[in-house]
């Protein structure tokens, strides 16, 4: 288009990507700093890294949040693809149904699925922790999951499925033999993500963590909250570190943009 | 070769390809069920329980039995406070969804129509990749920017010295630039996907029978855009509504919201009935919107 000049364009989205990543920037920046009130002017030093590498209470937060990740994209990435494959080569009745209820942990605010949980949880018998935190990010996963499977299933047809039942496949061989082959990128794609959710989760762990079972994003809170000192800003840069390669990652598998 | 076989036999076993779909419709119903139940235990139930308490005189709690009614919502519309906090929360929705729309607009356009190729690739994923990154860590990182004899504090007083403290934190523009920063990448990138599909010979057509730039954008570009731009808003408005960690920590006194209060309840005042019943009301709030945005979404949500 000639009616922008190219310079004010590139200019414009320069300013916007300094806005975005000046603040993340400064503050990975301050955790290799030496003062422990932020104070310029900047002295290398890797001081902060080192008393996070003996903060046992921050090491027991990111395993935890290392295992729930982990076992929330795994029991998301079943639930969903089973889901994405019923409804994409079934006609069910009622499908409307699920698709529905799979809305609210998409589109509500966060805060009131998660106020809902604890109420309860606390009252049936489910109690925090968790056990608690693994049921919650799963449910926020489940909707990314079947939609980015539910996207893969779609752009195959079902030809190599109905060739493979006729010439005598079981629905076993069909679906391992066949179908999960076609679409592996796909929930590997989806695993992904539902980790990245999961890690990432804050709003769910906070309400549903007990008191001394914190995942690292609940602590950070805490952190922030009480008063804290640059080793925040060292783990913080560690989790975006892992969270931008694990994008990277996806992104070898899901072109997103343009499909979502 | 495995294509021969399929037509081969599909087309001379028909009888049999229709007993094996009848058979396995009830293995579509049985790969939903575990969604349906983790769905049940984790939206459903949730919702009716806090339902329930949210008609709740008081807290489950000691000897005095709480009683049914509808208490907790009369405190909601009778007292002046939380008529100002929501009206707060809302104003906070519509400054950071305007200035979301001012910022990521013109941005998603030039990256559509101005930016090619790689360069287009390379700064939308630029643009996306914190949109991944932990929204705390985010907003983390403007405390560090804007506190007092923070970066901005410091930079100023470095070129001018004696310059007044421009520190921000704990404030309301503080929570509105961190909330801002968090949601832009959402904007752009619905803006950006809507004005991609733009058919260039409609533009080059427009300019052709000889519109202004000004017209070709009025006339052609923003109403094809709408839809992407209102898919923004209400991904912005809706969740800026019910936050509660971004006013918290950038706002400090200045932060309460009807999130933050709704927060409280659980965590510090353990209220949960009127938490309960705020959080009906930050519902009813997040389904009016979605209830006036519906004919706009609906083409979108089909696609979902």
């Amino acid at each position: 288009m000639p009616y922008v000049r190219p310079l004010v364009s590139y200019g414009y989205l320069g300013t916007v990507l300094v806005f975005i990543y000046l603040p993340i920037l400064i503050m990975m920046a301050m955790g290799f700093n030496q003062s422990s009130s932020y104070e310029l002017p900047f002295h290398f030093d890797l001081v902060w890294y080192e008393h996070l590498s003996a903060n046992e209470v921050l090491w027991r937060a990111g395993r935890n949040s290392v295992l729930l990740a982990l076992a929330s994209s795994a029991v998301s990435s079943v639930i969903g693809t089973m889901a994405a494959l019923a409804f994409a080569r079934y006609r069910l009745r009622g499908q409307v149904v699920l698709q529905l209820l799979l809305f609210p942990p998409m589109a509500m605010p966060w805060l009131i699925l998660a106020t809902a949980m604890l109420i309860f949880f606390y009252y049936s018998g489910i109690g925090r922790g968790l056990h608690a935190m693994l049921l919650a990010h799963v449910a926020l996963s489940l909707p990314y999951v079947i939609i980015v499977v539910g996207a893969r299933l779609r752009s195959f047809g079902q030809d190599l499925e109905e060739a493979a039942a006729t010439l005598g496949a079981d629905p076993w061989q069909t679906f391992f033999r066949v179908t999960l082959p076609m679409i592996a990128p796909g929930v590997a794609a989806a695993a992904l993500f539902a980790f990245g959710i999961s890690f990432d989760q804050f709003v769910t762990s906070y309400f549903l963590s007990p008191p001394g079972v914190s995942t690292l994003p609940v602590e950070i809170y805490a952190s922030i909250r009480k008063g804290f000192t640059p080793e925040i800003n060292a783990i913080s840069t560690i989790i975006i570190i892992v969270s931008m390669l694990l994008l990277a990652v996806v992104s070898r598998f899901y072109r997103f943009g343009g499909t979502q | 070769m495995v294509d021969q076989h399929l037509r081969l036999d599909s087309d001379s076993k028909p009888g049999r390809l229709r007993a094996v779909k009848l058979k396995r419709e009830w293995v579509g119903y049985g790969l939903t069920v575990p969604a349906y139940i983790w769905l049940c235990i984790t939206v459903i139930l949730p919702m009716i329980m806090m339902l329930y308490f949210s008609f709740l005189s008081r807290m489950p709690m000691g000897t005095a039995e709480p009683v049914l009614g509808l208490k907790q919502y009369a405190t909601f519309f009778e007292k002046d406070f939380y008529r100002f906090l929501t009206w707060r929360s809302l104003l906070l929705g519509v400054h950071v969804t305007v200035l979301c729309g001012l910022i990521g607009y013109p941005a998603a356009l030039v990256l559509a129509r101005v930016v090619k190729g790689r360069w287009r690739e390379a700064i939308l994923l630029l643009i996306v990749l914190p949109f991944w990154s932990n929204a705390l860590i985010r907003t983390f990182a403007w405390t560090m920017v804007l506190r007092t004899d923070g970066i901005v504090d410091q930079a100023l007083h470095f070129l001018l010295p004696g310059a007044p403290s421009m520190g921000i934190l704990y404030s309301y523009p503080a929570i509105v630039i961190g909330l801002t920063h968090s949601f832009l990448p959402y904007m752009i990138l619905t803006c950006y996907i809507s004005l991609q599909t733009i058919d260039d010979s409609l533009i080059e057509a427009g300019q052709a029978l000889g519109a202004s730039n000004i017209t070709v954008f009025r006339r052609i570009i923003l109403p094809l855009s709408l839809p992407g731009l209102m898919v923004g808003v209400i991904l912005t408005f809706v969740p800026v509504v019910g936050a509660f960690m971004e006013p918290r920590i950038l706002g400090g006194r200045q932060g309460f919201m009807l999130g933050t209060v709704i927060e409280d309840q659980f965590t510090e005042v353990f209220n949960w009935p009127l938490g309960a019943a705020l959080s009906f009301m930050l519902l009813a709030i997040v389904m009016l919107i979605f209830l006036a945005a519906y004919p706009l979404l609906r083409n979108r949500l089909k696609v979902a």
